[in-house]
């Protein structure tokens, strides 16, 4: 058998994966669902023919989506997550003895079954009596809110499908609202390189320079996404990120992580020139 | 039961389209117009539209039949319109509804006829008295006292205008307004023919009362004589395509040549395929679309109500006459205790939140809900609505309706259209007589219409609405700044 998983990564270029079995295919209310397994990255997440999440990269982007705001302030009690699905965050936030809640709204609770059978390795955590899961549409979840959260963190797909709502500029609105003061949103920034995905990063950057005064973005690098290198943008009504790093607090907890650590956390926020060039363009 | 599997077997057809598949799969030679030749000498425009699409724009022929005179797919066509409507007969129109209230009031109207209808009629009403020197009886729809919107006209005040004005030929009768009122269609209709006048009936937001469940009375279900329908609103065909519908006595030989004085020779057949497509789609699946819809305006009418501040109105409304009947279709929300405009919310929308929505007048906004919509674009609609609250929400003060404005008819629209006239500054025109329109776009419903006087009244509201950002239109000067009135009364 020669089966082999190929996704465009720009309408020009092509990325494939070596398949050794079709684990499971489904279409939910929102989206085409499908589990593989592959050779070389284990077991991969698709939704709508895009890849999600890799159990061998997979690491990479939960990690570095929950400790640079935790390690910038280490007083979070209570998180909101949208997205997220396969659980991959709620597991490195569920290290934080310090966190109190944890509320998650995925849309696609589909998602959420699926990955609970196929992908212990993210989801294992979401049992854990901190967690509430949530079923609905993150822009009306958090549109209620006022006030209430230390963290958001935006898990997103695309901004096309389901995601869309989740790059516009009323919901960055809403979460600026639904966070206290000391309050920082963090959310997945797409990539600077390929053009589609380019324009994804600026408008999702233009959208929230106009609510947060502190406003950056940071790099990580993800072998199975488009370009392998991809963002995040850090939000906050108040802590600098490298400013306000506590870098002692963070490496006193002795978590164990695979790429994050209180250096890369500083040199995530130094960034190529063409990418800087492109955010300041926008703001 | 018969008939019912009878009328739903019939109406899986649609003889236009089928005879486009038809002509296309015969690979004819074009040498006849357009000159693009099925895309091949316009490539680019080929591009732009789809291979597909061009293909498909034809000339008349005899394979495919001729808009001015059918006698095979497009007489066809119209039949099953007809039917799907439960009309005498359907015209497939493809200059908007604008000519299909046109060719209606021509039909109904000489020169010198009288017709009666509400002041708040959409301009191509107007237009039509322009066109044929038909006279208008306005009836005054009056203005809902706290949301400022133009109402239904109660069946007395049409009662008192028919009494006096026992020689008016017809009556015009909005169902509903662009904001979702109806009158009281089946009474004014009975009314009106007691008087022996024929009742027309603007239906440029009403397809879906066709097919849907508990929406408000249709024209031709309450016996009325003609309606034109938008198939383009709500009905989901190309722009600029709509049915004429014909009931009762109007005779369709007539209709049709008062269709042809204005129409085309060179009808669209994508224009007139959307109507074919879309009149099967909606009588095969009409009440399921239509259920959808009316779902998903109350579940956004309900969550935006939760905001607070706005008001979405719903059925509460209704009072038995000026407001009969309300369509939950309709997504109308008044803005005012928000201390913005409508038309200011309808920019931020746009311009901030990248939401379009069909139109913003002083007191409210409309979005158009349809079967195209997606939860998650409701949601950001609701969103997008708290977060204007929160971020632009100003004292409540600021902004006042206007009471509705009497019109001073002076001269007949078209008199006063082609009169000798003068050009003066608008702010100065107080006193004269126009000669033509002043109106905001949308909703296109005219706050002066040619042969009116203009009054410091109707200035302040022009004024008024300039300031708040309404797109005005109407007059010669496209800036709206000066306005022509008529001469012989300048002395
Ligand atoms: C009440 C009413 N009648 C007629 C029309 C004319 O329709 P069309 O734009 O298709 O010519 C409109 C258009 O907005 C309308 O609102």
């Amino acid at each position: 058998m020669n089966l082999w998983y190929t996704e465009k990564h720009s309408p020009n270029v092509r990325f494939s994966l070596k398949v050794e079995e079709h684990l499971f295919t489904g279409k939910s209310d929102f989206q085409k669902i499908d589990i593989l397994q592959t050779s070389e990255f284990g077991r991969v997440l698709t939704l709508d023919g895009l890849v999600m999440l890799t159990e061998k990269d997979e690491f990479i982007y939960h990690e570095m989506i929950t400790h640079v705001a935790l390690a910038t302030n280490p007083s979070i009690k209570k998180v909101l997550v949208i997205g997220a699905g396969d659980g991959g965050t709620i597991r490195e936030l569920t290290a934080y003895a310090t966190i109190e809640q944890i509320d998650m709204v995925e849309i696609d609770e589909m998602v959420v079954d699926v990955c609970r059978e196929y992908l212990p390795q993210t989801a294992s955590k979401l049992a854990d009596p901190r967690v509430n899961l949530y079923f609905e549409d993150g822009l009306k979840f958090v549109r209620r809110i006022e006030n209430e959260y230390d963290l958001i963190i935006v898990d997103s797909t695309d901004p096309f499908g389901p995601g869309e709502g989740l790059f516009t500029k009323e919901f960055y609105g809403n979460c600026y609202k639904a966070l206290t003061d000391d309050g920082i949103l963090v959310n997945q920034h797409e990539s600077p390189f390929y053009a589609e995905d380019a324009l994804g990063m600026r408008k999702a950057h233009q959208k929230i320079v106009g609510f947060f005064p502190v406003c950056k973005v940071y790099q990580f690098h993800m072998p199975t996404y488009p370009s392998g290198h991809w963002l995040f943008g850090f939000a906050s009504k108040k802590f600098d990120p490298t400013q306000d790093l506590d870098a002692a607090s963070w490496n006193e907890l002795n978590l164990k992580t695979k790429y994050y650590n209180t250096d890369i956390h500083v040199g995530s926020f130094a960034l190529p020139n063409y990418v800087k060039e492109q955010l300041k363009d926008v703001e | 039961m018969k008939g019912e599997y009878m009328t739903h077997h019939l109406q899986q057809r649609a003889p236009i389209m089928e005879a486009l598949n038809q002509y296309k799969s015969m690979r004819v030679v074009p040498f006849d117009v357009p000159g693009h030749k099925r895309g091949r000498g316009n490539p680019e425009l080929a591009t732009f539209l789809g291979e597909q699409c061009l293909t498909m724009d034809v000339n008349s022929m005899k394979p495919l039949d001729n808009l001015c005179h059918p006698v095979s797919i497009i007489k066809e066509a119209e039949e099953l319109a007809a039917q799907a409507f439960n009309a005498k007969h359907a015209f497939f129109m493809v200059n908007g509804t604008t000519s299909a209230v046109q060719a209606m009031i021509m039909t109904a109207c000489k020169a010198g006829d009288k017709i009666i209808m509400p002041r708040n009629v959409h301009r191509s009403a107007i237009n039509a008295l322009i066109l044929s020197g038909a006279v208008p009886v306005y009836v005054n729809p009056g203005v809902h006292s706290e949301l400022g919107i133009p109402l239904g006209m109660s069946v007395k005040d049409v009662e008192q205008a028919i009494l006096e004005n026992t020689d008016a030929k017809a009556i015009l009768i909005n169902n509903p307004t662009y904001y979702g009122i109806c009158s009281n269609l089946q009474a004014l209709t009975d009314l009106a023919h007691r008087y022996n006048m024929l009742v027309l009936v603007d239906e440029a937001h009403g397809t879906h009362f066709y097919f849907g469940d508990n929406l408000p009375a249709s024209a031709m279900s309450v016996g009325a004589d003609m309606a034109s329908v938008s198939m383009h609103k709500s009905g989901g065909s190309l722009t600029q395509s709509s049915f004429l519908l014909i009931n009762n006595e109007v005779s369709e030989g007539y209709t049709r040549q008062i269709i042809n004085l204005t129409q085309t020779t060179s009808g669209s057949y994508l224009l007139l395929s959307s109507l074919d497509i879309s009149r099967r789609s909606l009588a095969l699946n009409g009440k399921e679309i239509f259920r959808k819809v009316a779902e998903m305006a109350q579940y956004t009418r309900n969550e935006i109500n939760k905001i607070g501040g706005y008001y979405a109105y719903s059925k509460e409304l209704l009072n038995g006459d000026t407001i009969f009947d309300f369509d939950v279709t309709k997504l109308s929300v008044d803005t005012r205790e928000v201390g913005l405009a409508g038309i200011e919310v309808y920019d931020i929308l746009r311009d901030e939140y990248d939401i379009q929505i069909e139109f913003g007048d002083i007191g409210n906004i409309l979005a158009y809900i349809s079967v195209g919509d997606r939860h998650l674009d409701l949601e950001r609609l609701v969103a997008a609505l708290a977060e204007i609250k929160r971020r632009y929400s100003k004292d409540k003060s600021r902004i006042y309706i206007h009471e509705y404005i009497s019109p001073q008819v002076a001269y007949t629209p078209q008199e006063a259209f082609y009169a000798p006239k003068q050009k003066l500054p608008i702010s100065e025109s107080a006193g004269y007589v126009s000669s033509e329109f002043v109106m905001c776009y949308p909703p296109g419903i005219p706050i002066l219409a040619p042969g009116e006087r203009i009054t410091k009244e109707i200035l302040d509201f022009i004024d008024y609405s300039k300031v708040k950002g309404c797109f005005l239109t109407g007059t010669e000067d496209s800036n709206i700044e000066h306005i022509n009135v008529l001469k012989e009364l300048m002395e």
